[in-house]
């Protein structure tokens, strides 16, 4: 009986430290869960990016689900998912917002004008104190915000066919129901 | 010869220079607000180069992230409230020590813990085997067949 727990607890030890790292290898270490999922989103104004003398006021979204999405003409991911926002666009489903995210105007215009224009309206962060304030550390960000203004959900990196498919599209619809 | 040491001094004084112009300049002239800064810098972690506190990163949130330090300390705001703003945005995460809370009890107390099995099963089997070094004492029976073999009778078994 003694021998047998004697070999027992290493194993059981072992297994149980094996399945941790078996689930640690689907794991992305740069995935932080955002503590601001189910808190308000920031209230801000900004220069529009088309038209830097007018103003976006996430007021202006009231009462209706949006998309945020963070991006930046240098950022090499943004290029991997804007044909996704396009699509998405496309569906004229939820409107999508652009953050321009520290870029210059004149580049984030060139982006848009070679890679097409999903976006209601993009607006500019240039020095990045927004994104701060939306918790932002990794350009591509997405958010999706509710119509009272509260943040649902955050994709971290670019957005995945699956995470668009399974998640970000029965999320708008279902809060757009409510 | 004293002239050529000077020479030598002002020549190297001037060659160093660029290479000193690469060193982080202290932006903030008051040595105490300077050093309460990268005290709480160092508190907090960068999250493009997750193992780097944001003093050490030289990544662009790590700068915007020193800068909305440097702005928040001169709005007046305590250090509690400073950490409070990040951790309202970054979660726990931005904390570069880990706060002890239910969650994080098992990173906390884990090491002491592993510790603490190991030198029970430590101290089992080194009494365990300070037993079974230990000879038992003679029973009876032994001891009055040894007086036999001794007393020259022979083994009577």
């Amino acid at each position: 009986m003694k021998r047998v727990v004697f070999f027992l607890v290493p194993l059981v030890f072992f297994l149980v430290l094996a399945a941790f790292l078996f689930r640690g290898l689907w794991l992305n270490p740069r995935e932080v869960p955002s503590p601001l999922i189910g808190k308000p989103a920031p209230v801000f104004e900004k220069a529009k990016l088309a038209q830097p003398s007018e103003m976006f006021s996430s007021n202006d979204m009231a009462g209706q689900v949006w998309i945020l999405n963070v991006w930046a003409s240098w950022c090499t991911p943004c290029r991997v998912e804007h044909p996704l926002m396009n699509e998405l666009a496309a569906k004229k489903l939820v409107p999508i917002i652009g953050m321009n995210y520290k870029d210059t105007p004149e580049a984030g215009r060139k982006w848009l004008a070679e890679l097409g224009d999903p976006y209601t309206t993009t607006f500019i962060d240039y020095d990045g104190k927004l994104g701060i304030d939306f918790g932002v550390y990794g350009v591509p960000e997405t958010f999706v915000i509710d119509k009272q203004g509260v943040i649902r959900y955050k994709h971290i990196g670019p957005v995945t066919p699956e995470a668009m498919a399974k998640k970000i599209v029965p999320l708008v619809q279902e809060l757009q129901k409510s | 010869m004293r002239g050529l040491l000077i020479a030598c001094g002002v020549a190297f004084a001037v060659l160093a220079m660029p290479a000193a112009a690469d060193e982080a300049v202290p932006t903030l002239n008051d040595p105490v607000v300077a050093k309460r800064e990268v005290e709480l810098a160092k508190q907090l972690r960068c999250l493009v180069c997750q193992n780097e506190t944001i003093a050490d990163s030289r990544a662009g949130l790590a700068v915007d992230l020193r800068n909305k330090l440097r702005e928040q300390m001169a709005a007046g705001k305590s250090d509690a409230e400073i950490i409070a703003f990040m951790t309202e945005r970054y979660g726990d995460f931005v904390l570069y020590r880990p706060p002890l809370k239910a969650t994080t009890v098992l990173l906390w107390v884990g090491p002491f813990l592993l510790l603490a099995i190991g030198l029970l099963i430590g101290w089992r089997v080194v009494r365990a085997r300070a037993k079974a070094a230990r000879p038992e004492p003679l029973s009876a029976a032994d001891r009055e067949r040894a007086e036999r073999l001794l007393s020259g009778e022979g083994d009577a078994r």
